[in-house]
């Protein structure tokens, strides 16, 4: 994936300005920066999601496997598949059961195959299907916070994402839920490419290969995970990761 | 630069800076008089090195817990890690300086014992000059250390050779003048035991004056041959 030139504006507010960065594939990118950096912004640009804001627009370009998402003739909805998304809270379909809201993206597009398979491969693939396995008929909402973030990531795993946004995906749950979120995430960029926004430093520098630093809307630096917090290039970097920020 | 957000943060950083000086400025002072000792036969110097070696230890143990308190508590990071990492690594070298330095004073216990080595003292002045080349040579890289100065710690790295230069000139006037009088043997060979512990001492003056190299600029410049070699 690569954004090239990218600027985001609520109203006439401009709140990314002039992004440009490469995501490599089959690895995680964390987007780390203080609040209102453009982090999340920049997030929900990757799958046009920004726009769905009102007053909210986009410039530039962001390509996957270079095909431009922002070119005209381009459907958001069809988008989304390939690039999928987590949010902070997890946010099951509350009326559906476990097994259904891994089944419901596939059912909206029209799938006339054997769901019980693709549900159980998601549900192993987000590293839930032996806590669920005996109640996929069950609400949703029957589960922890940790399982739920776990089923909402097989929700976006079953329409075959190529990219996977997460934003700030373990920020409401425990020590322990997060521990799962983060091992999963090792496991899942074998097959997907996956861009996570976090406030916690250190689960940046837990779960990702490559990091990028925003401030006020610029992208100040980006780099391998390692070098990114043992030794910065940029100042402003420095000050972030070592607290003298404000 | 600015300061961290969190002040107490930045005073425990502060804080681990002051001991290791103080520490630094303990061995210092250590070797100085462990090698005065020698050269004034003063048994009583000697054995205040070997009492004051006891609060360099104690120092030591105090850095490091220092240290893990940080990296446990602070999880620091970029320049913050490499302070914090340098520490640890420096404090090892600064505790070695501390017993070599007593090693001396216990040569300088042993020399009083005979007689001084009359008309031969010209081994006992470069004795003299190594140490004060090597206490110099720590003096500079501590100094590298607290102003941050690659430049400095440059100097020291560079410096060492001079050390071993004078070390090796020791060496041959000690070894002649064993093959001319063995009398003085077992005299000549604590003085050549003293001078090999001050050379040690420039070794470690320049392992922390590597290890300030990596703290500010984050590069490692520690045995470029054998990296040479396996890349």
């Amino acid at each position: 994936m690569r954004v090239e030139r990218l600027q985001a504006y609520f109203h006439d507010n401009h709140v990314l300005r002039d992004v440009t960065i490469d995501v490599p594939p089959l690895s995680v990118l964390a987007v780390i920066g203080p609040s209102g950096c453009g982090k999340s912004t920049f997030l929900r640009c990757l799958n046009r999601m920004h726009e769905l804001v009102p007053g909210a627009r986009a410039e530039g370009s962001v390509t996957l496997d270079g095909e431009d998402l922002y070119a005209r003739g381009v459907d958001p909805v069809r988008l989304r598949r390939r690039v999928g998304m987590v949010f902070q809270r997890p946010n099951p379909f509350p009326t559906m059961s476990v097994h259904d809201n891994v089944a419901a993206g596939l059912r909206l597009n029209g799938w006339r195959g054997d769901l019980g398979q693709i549900v159980e491969r998601c549900l192993r693939r987000a590293a839930l299907w032996d806590e669920v396995k005996d109640r996929l008929r069950q609400s949703a909402l029957s589960l922890s916070g940790g399982q739920q973030q776990r089923l909402c990531i097989a929700r976006a795993l079953a329409v075959e994402p190529e990219v996977l946004l997460m934003d700030e995906p373990a920020s409401a749950l425990d020590p322990i839920a997060t521990a799962k979120i983060e091992e999963l995430m090792h496991e899942l960029k074998e097959r997907y490419t996956i861009v996570i926004v976090t406030h916690n430093m250190q689960q940046a520098a837990r779960v990702s290969d490559h990091t990028a630093f925003f401030y006020m809307g610029e992208l100040v630096e980006a780099g391998p995970t390692e070098r990114m917090f043992t030794n910065p290039r940029e100042q402003r970097t420095e000050d972030y990761v070592t607290g003298k920020f404000g | 630069m600015p300061g961290h957000t969190d002040k107490t943060y930045e005073a425990e950083l502060q804080g681990l800076r002051d001991k290791l000086l103080a520490m630094g400025g303990k061995v210092e002072a250590a070797i100085a008089s462990s090698v005065r000792s020698i050269t004034e036969r003063d048994v009583e110097l000697a054995g205040k090195v070997r009492a004051s070696d006891a609060e360099v230890n104690r120092m030591e143990v105090e850095i490091d817990n220092a240290c893990r308190r940080l990296l446990a508590l602070r999880q620091p990071a970029a320049s913050d890690l490499r302070f914090i990492t340098t520490a640890l690594k420096i404090v090892t070298d600064l505790e070695r300086m501390g017993d070599l330095a007593v090693n001396i004073a216990d040569r300088a216990q042993d020399l009083a014992q005979a007689p001084q080595l009359g008309p031969q003292l010209g081994p006992l002045h470069d004795l003299s000059t190594l140490a004060d080349l090597s206490e110099a040579q720590l003096r500079k890289a501590l100094d590298a250390f607290v102003e941050r100065d690659v430049v400095k710690a440059e100097e020291v790295m560079s410096g060492d050779d001079h050390l071993d230069a004078l070390y090796l000139k020791l060496f041959n006037d000690l070894l002649a003048l064993m093959i001319e009088e063995s009398r003085v043997i077992r005299r000549a060979t604590a003085l050549l035991f003293a001078a090999k512990h001050l050379e040690r001492i420039g070794d470690h003056a320049t392992n922390v004056a590597e290890m300030v190299v990596y703290m500010v600029r984050g590069t490692d410049v520690r045995h470029p041959r054998s990296r040479a070699e396996k890349g």
